[in-house]
């Protein structure tokens, strides 16, 4: 093995120009995030509408979109959108990064709100019910405050998965750290120290937050754990 | 009928790119599942210095992400140790091999875990070594509780292939966006097409991650 071909100086030469672009990495995440977990509950809506085959066709548009890639679902939002006659307009490459990898994301949030709101216990709604409560209210005061918070670490775990998928913005010119990596490597005929640093700012970013969020995880576990409630009121019972 | 003239069209064209696409999907399915076992196993290996690499890896390559890592590879290994590494192709296939395989892993370790400990006792009890006992008692046990995610992280990785255009591979969007930049006004039928494609080969997939959550809780006590 020879390492003739790292050098230090390229490293740190690369390091500040590659930085530039962690303002619209994060911002991009941030961004695709809040437009996932929006979005998210409009398939959450849609897939409770009772009626069978406007249920077919949702649960298996979500299944199009989760299982194709979201590369091409990019390239079709940044090339092919605007190309569609009556409704289709241009739209700039973060925007349409926000689009695809939001809506790609969003068909995973709905799914998770929707398994968040059906562990919400029968007796609740029927209690709501019982108590008379409006539709609004019963979502508002009954449901919601429940199916959420337990859903949490894994919508978190979310946040992370789009932020290592936010780099495939690139590809159709979003200035993250990814493309001025590449851009710096096409300058400099030296990919290899800046795309070293693009990895290390995943790892060093991503790490950190995977492990806040697993002890987030069993915190919500022993708070929301429905048999850890059933057993302390056993207990308070014969006390 | 334009559209549909378009699409036998184009559709052909298209499927040029299946080869590539299935069989970069095949191998780094076999890479990932191959990587999976040994590095889910090795995680829980008595021995520290295995458990901590194979730990490195896992953390290093689910930390960081697929198009990173595949860009990664394909400059950097030419690069630092001085060797081609055959083609594209296997770059592909060895950074999503790598990718999912240490994804897959923790599902490999966490299957392993969740047998239920009695199983172990029960097996010891029997003067089982711990060979016998994985291989007998613990493993068939964990092997159905994988399936569903499995096939589930094999769509992730059908997902994954499509980024073998962006190093110039010849797969199903490499041909897509040949035909888009000759002739720009068809881009939404083309990826529409392409879309299709993905989704086509995913289906099997997908009937198998159903199938995998009924035969993984088949006749486990909940």
């Amino acid at each position: 093995m020879n390492f003739t071909y790292w050098s230090w100086d390229t490293f740190f030469d690369a390091l500040p120009f590659v930085l530039q672009g962690l303002g619209i990495t994060v911002g991009l995440t941030i961004t695709c995030y809040l437009f996932a977990l929006t979005f998210g509950f409009v398939w959450t809506f849609l897939r409770r509408v009772p009626n069978k085959a406007f249920n077919w066709i949702v649960t298996w548009t979500m299944e199009f979109i989760r299982s194709t890639p979201p590369l091409v679902q990019l390239f079709f939002i940044y090339y092919a959108w605007p190309m569609i006659p009556g409704v289709g307009f241009a739209l700039n490459p973060f925007a349409s990064a926000v689009l695809g990898l939001g809506i790609h994301f969003s068909t995973y949030v709905g799914e998770i709100y929707r398994s968040g709101i059906e562990s919400v216990d029968k007796g609740q709604w029927e209690a709501s019910r019982a108590l008379n409560f409006t539709t609004l209210d019963k979502w508002k005061k009954i449901i919601l405050p429940q199916a959420i918070p337990p859903t949490i670490p894994m919508l978190g775990n979310y946040f992370i998965i789009m932020f290592k998928e936010v780099p495939l913005a690139s590809t159709i010119g979003v200035a993250g750290i990814m493309l001025m990596a590449n851009t710096y490597g096409a300058q400099n005929w030296a990919y290899l120290e800046p795309l070293t640093i693009v990895g290390i700012i995943f790892l060093v970013l991503s790490y950190p937050s995977a492990v806040l969020i697993k002890k987030l995880e069993v915190k919500m576990n022993t708070r929301f754990d429905k048999n850890a409630a059933v057993k302390s009121d056993q207990k308070g019972a014969v006390m | 009928m334009v559209t549909i003239n378009a699409i036998i069209d184009i559709a052909p064209q298209l499927a040029r790119g299946l080869s590539v696409t299935v069989s970069v999907l095949l191998a780094s399915a076999i890479f990932a599942y191959l990587m999976a076992f040994i590095a889910g196993l090795s995680r829980l290996s008595k021995n520290t210095f295995i458990r901590k690499f194979t730990g490195l890896y896992v953390e290093v390559f689910r930390g960081t992400s697929l198009i990173v890592q595949l860009f990664w590879l394909y400059y950097a290994i030419p690069m630092l140790f001085g060797i081609q590494l055959g083609s594209n192709w296997w770059i592909g296939v060895i950074a999503i091999g790598l990718n999912y395989g240490a994804y897959l892993s923790e599902v490999v370790r966490g299957s392993i875990l969740s047998v239920a400990k009695g199983q172990t006792e029960a097996a010891t009890a029997l003067n089982m070594s711990s060979f016998q006992r994985m291989r007998l008692i613990i493993f068939p046990q964990a092997v159905r509780m994988m399936l569903p995610e499995f096939s589930n992280y094999t769509i992730q990785m059908l997902k994954g292939t499509s980024l073998v255009s962006l190093i110039g591979m010849t797969d199903i969007l490499y041909y897509g966006d040949i035909i888009r930049s000759t002739n720009l006004s068809q881009a939404p039928l083309v990826y529409l097409l392409v879309l299709v494609f993905y989704f086509i080969l995913a289906l099997p997939l997908i009937w198998l991650t159903r199938k995998g959550e009924t035969i993984s809780k088949k006749g486990v006590a909940s």
